[in-house]
């Protein structure tokens, strides 16, 4: 083997499902595919008054990869509203390499991304999913 | 029937010699180019003779007097007589498109245009979107009908309910001669008989089958076929269309430009005869003589001996498959009327994240949909893994892919 994509860290995340499943009565839901690949995910939110996220679900049919993404950003997003969100994209992006900077937690595990190109929108799909939600 | 094992007399290591590309080392690993049903990889005979044109021939073609002009004139109509040679066909109604995609939407734009609202298409569910979306604009262009013939449990276009779709506004059958995701052949003979009993044509799309040796267009009664140059051991750019005589001659022009005419006035142009009437503008020159080349190269191996090492190949990748917990095959178990394309599913492991496994073994395979989504969706599935094999392939290439697969099945899930 000559790489290390799948990491520990980035397989624990995918296997803790953070987040997964449906929210009985979201306030908003979007999907998002990916053409190229296939993936697809729905994202589900409830929001407080004030606009913040108070309980996120997702469904993720997709790589391991897209499935860490939803995990790990289901994990951090209670609490934030949209601008609060892109923060946390932007460490995302940091990690694969998007973005100059070091990437904070939990996104900080996607690095061993970065080397592939044809993966970084496996790892933005959710995101891009739950932009849509809270538009 | 096959072993397992190599075939003795088919000589893997003086093909593999041929294709410079298979003795590199990335990152230390060798290279297991498992992908070829995606592009294949091209022999030293078809560099060669690309090399030879642009360094001893190249000018346009058709157009000039001067000896470059007529040497290049000669080596892109070689290179026709070549490709009809490889299809047992004449040489004039062999039509050099840009690729496979070209070809069909020639088909699906000329040929279409002679269709009339409520005339009707089948086509099956395991067509590449190549032979889909084409006939999808011609329905929005000119209000055809398109039927879909279902595909069997085993990933087999379903020919018995073929005849309940037939009608007399039956125009057009097109079908794919080797399915893409399962590797399965159809049964032109029945496909052609049932099409007579309406008066359809037949069209099948060749991209799967034209690397695994020779065609006798001539004695399968189609109409229609159309396949890919970098598919087949040649260069990117170029394809084929072949259409039988009467057909291309009644088919107005695709595109319009310079070569394809006869005489062209304000006020009316005439259509110079089939192939150059389809064949409008400067063609892709290069890559007509490289897949010339390819066809002959191909020519030259023994495709009895060259098919069963494939298929041992097959077997052999199928058996140890069937040792890796959670892997199923996706399409036939057998080796019958099959041709070396074989997909498989990891339960619990996503196609996207075997493949990637796989390239860090140095093994090249293809996961997704495959262009072919109604296919999926029809077994909803979010893809597969697609091992496609070609005659250079040997037992290494398929052990490496069997212990990346392991490899995934213990790590991933
Ligand atoms: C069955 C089939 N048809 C058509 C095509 C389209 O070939 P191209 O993209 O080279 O035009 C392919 C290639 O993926 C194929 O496998």
């Amino acid at each position: 083997m000559t790489d290390q994509l799948y990491q520990d860290r980035i397989v624990a995340l995918a296997k803790a499902k953070t987040g997964a499943g449906k929210l009985a009565t979201p306030t908003k839901s979007a999907r998002r595919d990916n053409p190229l690949c296939g993936d697809r995910v729905v994202v589900d939110v409830k929001l407080d008054e004030g606009g913040k996220i108070a309980e996120i679900a997702h469904q993720v049919r997709g790589c391991l990869l897209c499935q860490a993404s939803a995990s790990a950003l289901a994990s951090v997003a209670v609490g934030r509203d949209a601008a609060g969100i892109e923060k946390v994209r932007l460490d995302a992006e940091r990690a694969i390499g998007r973005e100059e900077g070091e990437a904070g937690e939990p996104f900080a595990a996607f690095a061993p991304v970065k080397a592939h190109k044809s993966r970084h929108e496996c790892v933005l799909l959710p995101f891009e999913a739950l932009k849509e939600a809270l538009s | 029937m096959a072993g397992a094992e190599q075939s003795m007399s088919f000589d893997v290591a003086a093909v593999r010699r041929q294709f410079p590309i298979l003795s590199q080392i990335i990152d230390g690993q060798p290279v297991h180019y498992l992908d070829n049903g995606a592009s294949a990889q091209t022999p030293d005979a078809v560099l060669d003779a690309v090399r030879t044109y642009e360094t001893t021939s190249r000018a346009n073609v058709l157009r000039g007097v001067h000896r470059l002009a007529e040497r290049a004139t000669e080596a892109y109509e070689n290179a026709r007589i070549e490709v009809a040679n490889f299809l047992s066909v004449d040489p004039m109604e062999v039509v050099f498109t840009g690729g496979c995609t070209a070809a069909i939407n020639l088909v699906a734009y000329s040929y279409g245009s002679l269709l009339k609202p409520g005339d009707r298409i089948i086509l099956s569910e395991l067509e590449h979107h190549s032979n889909i979306v084409p006939w999808q604009l011609l329905r929005q262009r000119s209000g055809i009908e398109i039927d879909v013939v279902p595909v069997t449990v085993n990933g087999r276009i379903d020919l018995n309910a073929l005849p309940r779709l037939l009608t007399s506004r039956t125009k057009l059958i097109s079908l794919a001669h080797v399915s893409n995701v399962t590797g399965t052949l159809v049964d032109v003979h029945a496909v052609v008989t049932l099409a007579k009993t309406v008066g359809a044509k037949v069209m099948l799309d060749g991209a799967q089958r034209v690397p695994h040796g020779p065609v006798d267009l001539s004695a399968m009664g189609i109409d229609f076929y159309a396949f890919a140059g970098h598919k087949a051991y040649g260069p990117n750019g170029i394809g084929v269309l072949w259409a039988k005589a009467e057909h291309l001659e009644a088919m107005p022009p695709f595109h319009g430009g310079g070569s394809m005419i006869g005489r062209v006035t304000f006020t009316e142009t005439t259509w110079a005869p089939p192939p150059r009437r389809f064949e409008a503008g400067t063609p892709p020159i290069g890559p007509a003589i490289g897949l010339g080349a390819a066809c002959r190269w191909m020519r030259t191996l023994d495709w009895k001996e060259a098919h069963a090492h494939e298929m041992a190949l097959v077997e052999r990748l199928m058996d140890g498959l069937q040792k890796i917990d959670g892997a199923t095959l996706f399409g036939p178990g057998s080796t019958q009327n099959r041709y070396p394309v074989v997909s498989f599913l990891l339960e619990g492991v996503h196609p996207h994240d075997v493949a990637q496994t796989l390239d860090s073994f140095g093994v090249a395979v293809r996961a997704g949909h495959h262009c072919c989504q109604p296919l999926m969706d029809r077994f909803d599935l979010d893809g597969t893994t697609r091992v496609s094999i070609a005659p250079y392939n040997d037992n290494t290439d398929i052990d490496a892919l069997l212990t990346g697969v392991q490899h995934a099945a213990r790590t991933l899930r």
